[in-house]
């Protein structure tokens, strides 16, 4: 496997789009070559090494490639943007889209990721370390269609929207989660293990939304169908007893959306 | 010298002069189409050679939701139509996005590189002429021009009712004038009006409406009877009742017979060229986006194409000309004046969806929506809305459209075209769609491959002879407006069977010349004139208008804007391009 090192140079004042950060596009380039890709800050169109030092280069193809940004890149947005294959590590936090529209292959962000973090994924493994904003896996604004496959995992907690407009993959949150989780979502599994605000599968008419902390407030169109002991969705096995729901009935009159919510964390639901 | 051109040696397609592909010169001098040119202007003429290419007349598209309120709050719905379909600034041309609903600049350049160079907007309600003609005049290269609302009109209604219809001349005369309008709109007649209070008119023509107690039919007579009263340049441009529901095309076939009795007069001051075919309209009706009120059945179960019924009528009448409004499958944006035909979208699909109340004039609705192949009904759809085009015998009774953004945006005119001259074209997409298109509709017992003169005639000389503009469009006649297409195919050597070349051959025009200027090559923008606004200017007696205004002022008390800016001032309209219409006789002498 071949590596590019990119070292951060010094602090970003206006946010920077790096869409060019993904295995392939540096596939099959030297490291001047890489150095002088095309990123935007603002209107303005700037080469990569303004904001980077790069090092080494990328094999002939974006499967064997690995990219490591080494530092913190809050300010960068769209780093593996639509990335089909290979892997991209960053040793800090990500900014904005990271991953969105992702196809294939692998990042991980030792940090925090911003927000709209694998945005329309359709595929491959994103997975962030720290915390994570809004939107992540989720639809564009307008559009009802989000997340349609791979993997999100969050270590630590994401904000609203997580997830909105599912229609498959897997997103896994190791912590809690705001307002709205699962929105519209019609198909796929979310799995959060700390605690969820409000609004969670909201208008959902498909696909699995586990809670294994509290529900705030939990949204008015979901019926209790029972409760059960140590679920088991596909390869996902849970530890604990869960009340089970269905909804949205907002929606329609015979959703298929299923809830599981800790029983022991939402004794009065 | 500017706007002074030779086209050498191409196919020519003009239909109005009957040239079928014949090899000539064009020659344009000033703008203007002439039939030759000597010495100097000759000699400094800007020469184009057209060998083994197709040449048309600039492209006309007669009804297409391109500009004011409701087109922009379609934008505005959908911002996940804009974000992957963004065209960056150019040297000469402006930045942009969107895919069913272009930004305006978009709009004009993406008309240019097919070869269009006219455009009417289809739907303009007379408070929103203000937002339409500001869209208009920033919109690129294209002349255009709007239908103004007017069936649902409570004037309008009340007039009609009242039997007094040199009073409702009046007053669209002077409606036309104040908002610089070009024809008369009537969309979902006494409906609209209905859907203020939450119900629509869907049992029969005959059922009166609520407060005015007048009938679509009575509206649809009336407007008609108005609209040759005056002498309008387009015939009554008609979105009939109940449309969307199954077994919509009976009430529409009912809707087409009411003005067959009407007398067609067009009265426009204008000198007509000497075509070979006459260039005035001879339709006292023009049916709107006709597929979406060809729907057969009874229910969404048992729904199929009801296409035949309009045909039939279609083709034994002389009074009618049909747009297809064509489904090419993928997003759309759908728009209407038609209130509750959109609500009841919304209720069927869920999908996001917006609605508005015009006062006293009329109401739209909006829903954002896709075509899927693998829908039985979006795919009889589709085949209604060919069916439309091939089983009409005569096409001077048909215009291509997807009545965009509806069924799908112009961008696909292409596809469409390749459809209708293409049999493997449509067996294609059979194969690929839910067999309802087959099934339930006689599209896959047609046969029939329209030729480039078809596809001349419905693409720009009928569009320009049914709404009244070929004075100056849709045909290569001296005195005619320099617009000229040139599509890079040899017609002689061009294969139906290969239709992905159709499709792409009409996506870029090698040259569209506006006005004796290239202003699209090759998919490029060359260069961004500023189109002209054609509205009408229609004259009724001075004293009836006096008494029509007494009316008006007393009613605007109903209306939250004041009267005196409710007209669209001068300074809103670019290169304002009238057409006086029903003129007295002195002012003619005077002259």
């Amino acid at each position: 496997m071949s590596e590019v090192v990119l070292k951060p140079k010094g602090i970003i004042d206006i946010m920077v789009e790096a869409e060019v950060i993904n295995p392939d596009v540096f596939a099959g380039k030297t490291t001047s070559e890489i150095e002088q890709l095309i990123v935007w800050q603002g209107a303005k169109q700037l080469q990569l090494c303004d904001f980077f030092d790069v090092e080494g280069s990328a094999g002939s193809s974006a499967t064997d490639a690995k990219i490591i940004v080494r530092g913190n890149v809050p300010r960068v947005k769209h780093i593996g943007h639509g990335i089909k294959a290979g892997e991209i590590v960053i040793e800090g936090s990500a900014g904005m889209h990271v991953g969105s529209e992702m196809i294939g292959g692998s990042i991980l962000v030792k940090g925090d990721a911003g927000s709209w973090a694998g945005m329309e994924m359709k595929g491959g493994t994103l997975h962030i370390t720290g915390n994570a904003g809004d939107h992540v896996g989720c639809a564009y604004r307008g559009s009802w269609r989000g997340m349609y496959g791979g993997r999100i995992l969050i270590d630590g907690n994401a904000r609203s929207q997580l997830g909105g407009g599912m229609s498959g993959g897997e997103i896994h949150v190791g912590g809690s989660v705001e307002n709205f989780p699962g929105i519209r979502m019609n198909n796929g599994l979310i799995v959060v293990k700390g605690d969820a605000i409000r609004g969670v599968g909201a208008q959902m008419s498909g696909g699995t939304f586990v809670v294994s902390g509290k529900i705030k407030q939990l949204s008015p169109g979901f019926e209790s169908i029972g409760t059960e002991k140590d679920p088991k969705i596909g390869e996902t096995v849970l530890t604990g007893e869960f009340i089970k729901f269905t909804g949205d009935y907002a929606l329609s009159k015979t959703p298929k959306g299923i809830l599981y919510a800790s029983k022991d964390a939402n004794e009065e639901v | 010298m500017p706007g002074t051109m030779v086209i050498r040696n191409g196919y020519v397609f003009d239909p109005l002069n009957e040239i079928d592909g014949e090899i000539k010169d064009i020659f344009i001098k000033d703008g203007k189409i002439v039939d030759d040119l000597k010495g100097n202007s000759l000699r400094d003429a800007k020469v184009i050679d057209a060998m083994g290419k197709t040449v048309m007349p600039g492209g006309v598209d007669s009804h297409s939701h391109v500009a004011g309120a409701k087109v922009n709050g379609g934008r505005m719905m959908c911002p996940e139509d804009r974000y992957k379909w963004v065209t960056k600034k150019g040297e000469i041309t402006h930045s942009g996005s969107g895919n069913t609903v272009p930004s305006v600049y978009v709009q004009g350049y993406d008309y240019a590189k097919m070869g269009y160079t006219t455009v009417f907007e289809a739907a303009m309600p007379p408070m929103e002429a203000r937002h339409t003609h500001e869209e208009m005049r920033s919109t690129p290269i294209l002349d255009m021009g709007a239908y103004l609302v007017l069936g649902n009109n409570w004037f309008i209604m009340r007039y009609l009712k009242e039997g007094n219809i040199e009073k409702a001349a009046a007053y669209a005369a002077w409606m036309m004038k104040t908002h610089k309008a070009y024809g008369i709109k009537c969309v979902n007649p006494a409906g609209v009006e209905n859907w203020g209070w939450g119900v629509d008119v869907t049992e029969s023509l005959d059922e009166p409406n609520i407060h005015f107690g007048i009938t679509p039919r009575e509206i649809i007579h009336g407007l008609t009877e108005i609209n040759e009263l005056l002498g309008m340049p387009m015939s009554v441009h008609l979105h009939a009742n109940n449309l969307g529901n199954p077994g919509c095309w009976e009430v529409t076939k009912n809707s087409l017979e009411i003005p067959r009795d009407v007398k067609v007069k067009c009265n426009m001051d204008v000198e007509w060229p000497k075509t070979k075919i006459d260039p005035q309209r001879n339709q006292s009706v023009y049916l709107a986006h006709a597929q979406f009120n060809s729907f057969g059945g009874t229910s969404w179960r048992d729904f199929e194409s009801g296409a035949k019924g309009i045909v039939d009528y279609v083709n034994k009448t002389d009074h009618v000309v049909i747009d297809n409004g064509a489904v090419p499958f993928g997003p759309a944006t759908v728009m209407t004046g038609d209130g509750p035909a959109i609500h009841h979208l919304y209720k069927l699909t869920g999908n996001k969806w917006s609605n508005k109340d015009v006062e006293l004039e009329c109401g739209s609705g909006i829903l954002s929506f896709n075509y899927m192949k693998a829908n039985p009904v979006h795919s009889a759809q589709w085949a209604i809305g060919l069916e439309l085009l091939l089983l009409v015998n005569d096409p001077w009774k048909t215009i291509l459209t997807t009545d965009h953004p509806n069924g799908g945006p112009f961008t696909k005119y292409p596809q469409i075209i390749a459809w209708i001259m293409s049999q493997k074209a449509r067996e294609d997409t059979f194969a690929e769609c839910h067999k309802w298109a087959q099934d339930r509709s006689s599209l896959g017992g047609c046969d029939r491959e329209m030729t480039l003169y078809d596809i001349a005639i419905l693409t720009r000389a009928n569009p320009a002879r049914t709404v009244g503009i070929a004075h100056r469009k849709g045909h290569l006649t001296a005195g005619a407006d320099g617009d000229v297409t040139i599509y890079d195919f040899d017609p002689t050597k061009l294969e139906a069977n290969n239709y992905t070349n159709i499709i792409k051959g009409f996506q870029n025009a090698a040259f569209t010349i506006k006005d004796g200027e290239v202003v699209a090559q090759n998919g490029q923008i060359i260069s961004v004139p500023k189109g002209r606004t054609f509205f009408s200017e229609p004259h009724m007696g001075d004293g009836l208008e006096k008494e029509m205004l007494k009316d008006v002022k007393e009613w605007f008390k109903y209306y939250t804007l004041g009267f005196a800016n409710y007209p669209v001032p001068d300074k809103y309209i670019r290169n304002p391009s009238p057409v006086q219409v029903n003129k007295p006789l002195e002012s003619i002498v005077v002259r």
